[in-house]
């Protein structure tokens, strides 16, 4: 009878655990989503900051949010998915597998601002500065810009990538790898054309994970390219030779602003901190959502790729 | 000053000695503090530390209260469709960007605490703890379900076969069986604790004191490094004293996530026995 008891309250207690966390989540979900549904209009998504920041809307952060992204998957995704196929696939077991093995674990564990520090230390002092030097000419590269963001947010997420994408290669029964060698293809053709369909879906959702991860990240960008009020696009103008016309490129060597930056610094440091909360309220819930349509992508395309696993 | 003893919480005397009179205002002492601007620039690491401290640890203990019983729940209790939505919930909070937990506790959880306890800092160190909890809490609740759910069933029948209720097998069998992996899991969630920067820069006060008082403001060593950097000169005495912060931030995650992972090599070699 007292285990009984003490087995029901127990277990009750567990249930009401989950249950509270699931209320903060709510809660905190619900109090962005309520101060920030009745700023978001078409005007604040598409205008920029107007009088000090303190009216006018979001354009620029959102326009920067998505170009760093991008910029960051182009140098993050290709690195990071071979990698993850060489330890997976060619690596096998030996020593120094194992060492790459538990750098990316470690690296997975390094705090943000810490890659803020190796992107100011590596990507804008050394790297920038020595092209700079070689260049000749004046300081262009060797100063915080969106390219260099972007690099440091893909050193961030590239651990992420590589053990999500690792994971994915790992959950392709070794058999179907041994009937490919029993038929005579290589080892690339293997991966090529049995291993490496079977784990795209798992691939994607780790990499769409990552990806939101980056997007959301705020302290590596803090010193090597965000702008506090960027009074124009960080967009150059491209001349095409002998047309006389000119493209309207994104210049990875201007500064942004950003989105997770832009709550931050209205939060903080705005001139008038309570003036401005819906704004901040308006621009949490944008990145809010932008993160979560990621997330749910990801999630949904992984219960499709499970509910594939069983089927077959 | 050369850059040997740069970092060292000295004051530097530039009087000349005057020998006649004690002049105990210029003693050179040793101070506890962390003031970089100012004529004497001091450099003491102890308040960054115990501003560390006062937020990883309260939030380690809230989130793994709150991981290991989510966990726990996920594994051993929840029905299958039950999980199926509580465990993409908790993950969805786990990818909220932290800057936007950093606002919540700047806007909303800072005055619902003052409000409650009536402190004398709207924002102090538990806000802190408290937000980064947020964080650690669905690190923490994932890899307890993933410990947990790594031990073989055979052993849940056995408890089961030999009279075992459901709560006797989760605490006397499943949670010893997997207590490598709930440790591993709770070392990392510290390290994400200790590392997190824009919760703890945006809701702890920003006040660089030597305190134990997690209701006090205080300066984390990740919000030293974010609130000065950006004005610092490159190569200076602050400059290089924030890239020291940075080393030790990282040795000390380092530390902390190789023994959460010879932990779990520790639980996956005992559970292949």
């Amino acid at each position: 009878m007292k285990r009984r008891f003490i087995e029901t309250i127990a277990l009750a207690l567990l249930r009401g655990t989950a249950l509270a966390v699931l209320l903060a989540t709510a809660l905190l979900l619900g109090s962005i989503v309520k101060g920030g549904l009745g700023v978001i209009t078409w005007e604040f998504l598409a205008t920029e900051p107007t009088q000090g920041m303190t009216h006018g809307g979001i354009f620029p952060a959102i326009f920067g949010t998505v170009c760093i992204t991008l910029l960051m998957i182009v140098m993050a995704l290709p690195l990071g998915v071979c990698a993850a196929i060489y330890m997976v696939e060619y690596a096998g077991n030996s020593a120094l597998a194992r060492v790459i093995r538990a750098s990316v674990n470690n690296l997975a564990g390094v705090p943000s601002i810490v890659f803020g520090l190796f992107g100011v230390g590596f990507f804008i002092l050394f790297l920038g500065r020595s092209i700079d030097r070689v260049r000749g000419g004046g300081l262009l590269f060797g100063q915080p810009a969106m390219l260099w963001a972007a690099a440091t947010l893909a050193v961030l997420v590239l651990p992420v990538i590589i053990v999500n994408t690792a994971e994915a290669l790992n959950a392709v029964p070794r058999s179907h790898r041994e009937a490919s060698f029993a038929l005579g293809a290589t080892r690339w053709q293997t991966v090529s054309r049995v291993v490496l369909p079977q784990a795209r879906a798992g691939i994607l959702t780790g990499s769409i994970l990552s990806i939101s991860r980056g997007a959301g990240e705020t302290a590596p960008i803090l010193f090597t390219g965000c702008a506090y009020f960027l009074p124009r696009l960080p967009i150059a103008h491209l001349g095409i030779p002998f047309t006389g016309l000119s493209l309207p490129m994104v210049n990875p060597l201007d500064q942004f602003m950003e989105l997770s930056y832009h709550i931050f610094i209205m939060a903080t440091q705005s001139t008038d901190a309570t003036l401005t909360r819906p704004i901040q309220y308006g621009t949490t819930l944008v990145l809010v959502a932008l993160t979560f349509l990621l997330n749910l992508a990801a999630i949904s395309l992984r219960v499709r790729y499970r509910r594939g696993l069983e089927a077959r | 000053m050369s850059s040997e003893n740069a970092l060292e919480p000295v004051e530097k005397v530039d009087a000349a000695p005057r020998p006649a009179e004690l002049d105990f205002d210029n003693v050179p002492q040793t101070v506890r503090l962390w003031q970089p601007v100012g004529q004497n620039p001091k450099y003491s690491l102890l308040p960054l530390f115990l501003g560390s401290s006062l937020v990883a640890l309260p939030a380690t203990l809230v989130a793994t209260l709150f991981g290991v019983a989510c966990g726990v729940y996920l594994a051993e209790v929840a029905g299958k469709r039950t999980r199926e939505i509580v465990k993409p919930a908790i993950e969805l909070l786990a990818g909220v960007p932290s800057v936007v937990i950093g606002f919540f506790c700047l806007a909303t959880l800072a005055t619902l605490l003052q409000n409650l306890l009536h402190t004398t800092f709207r924002l102090n160190a538990m806000v802190g703890a408290l937000g980064v909890s947020l964080v650690i809490v669905p690190v923490i609740a994932t890899m307890t379900d993933d410990a947990l759910r790594a031990v073989p069933g055979f052993l849940r029948e056995g408890a089961h076969a030999l009279g075992a209720n459901n709560w006797e097998t989760i605490t006397r069998v499943v949670i010893p069986a997997g207590a490598s992996g709930l440790v591993a899991a709770i070392l990392l969630g510290m390290g994400r604790a200790l590392g997190e920067t824009m919760i703890v820069l945006m809701a702890t006060g920003n006040a660089a004191q030597v305190t134990l008082n997690p209701f006090d403001s205080v300066r984390t060593m990740t919000a030293t490094i974010a609130a000065e950097l950006g004005s610092v000169p490159q190569g200076g005495e602050q400059y290089r004293a924030l890239f020291l912060v940075g080393a030790l931030l990282f040795t000390l995650t380092f530390i902390i996530n190789l023994v959460a992972e010879l932990a779990v090599a520790r639980m996956r070699r005992r559970l292949a026995l």
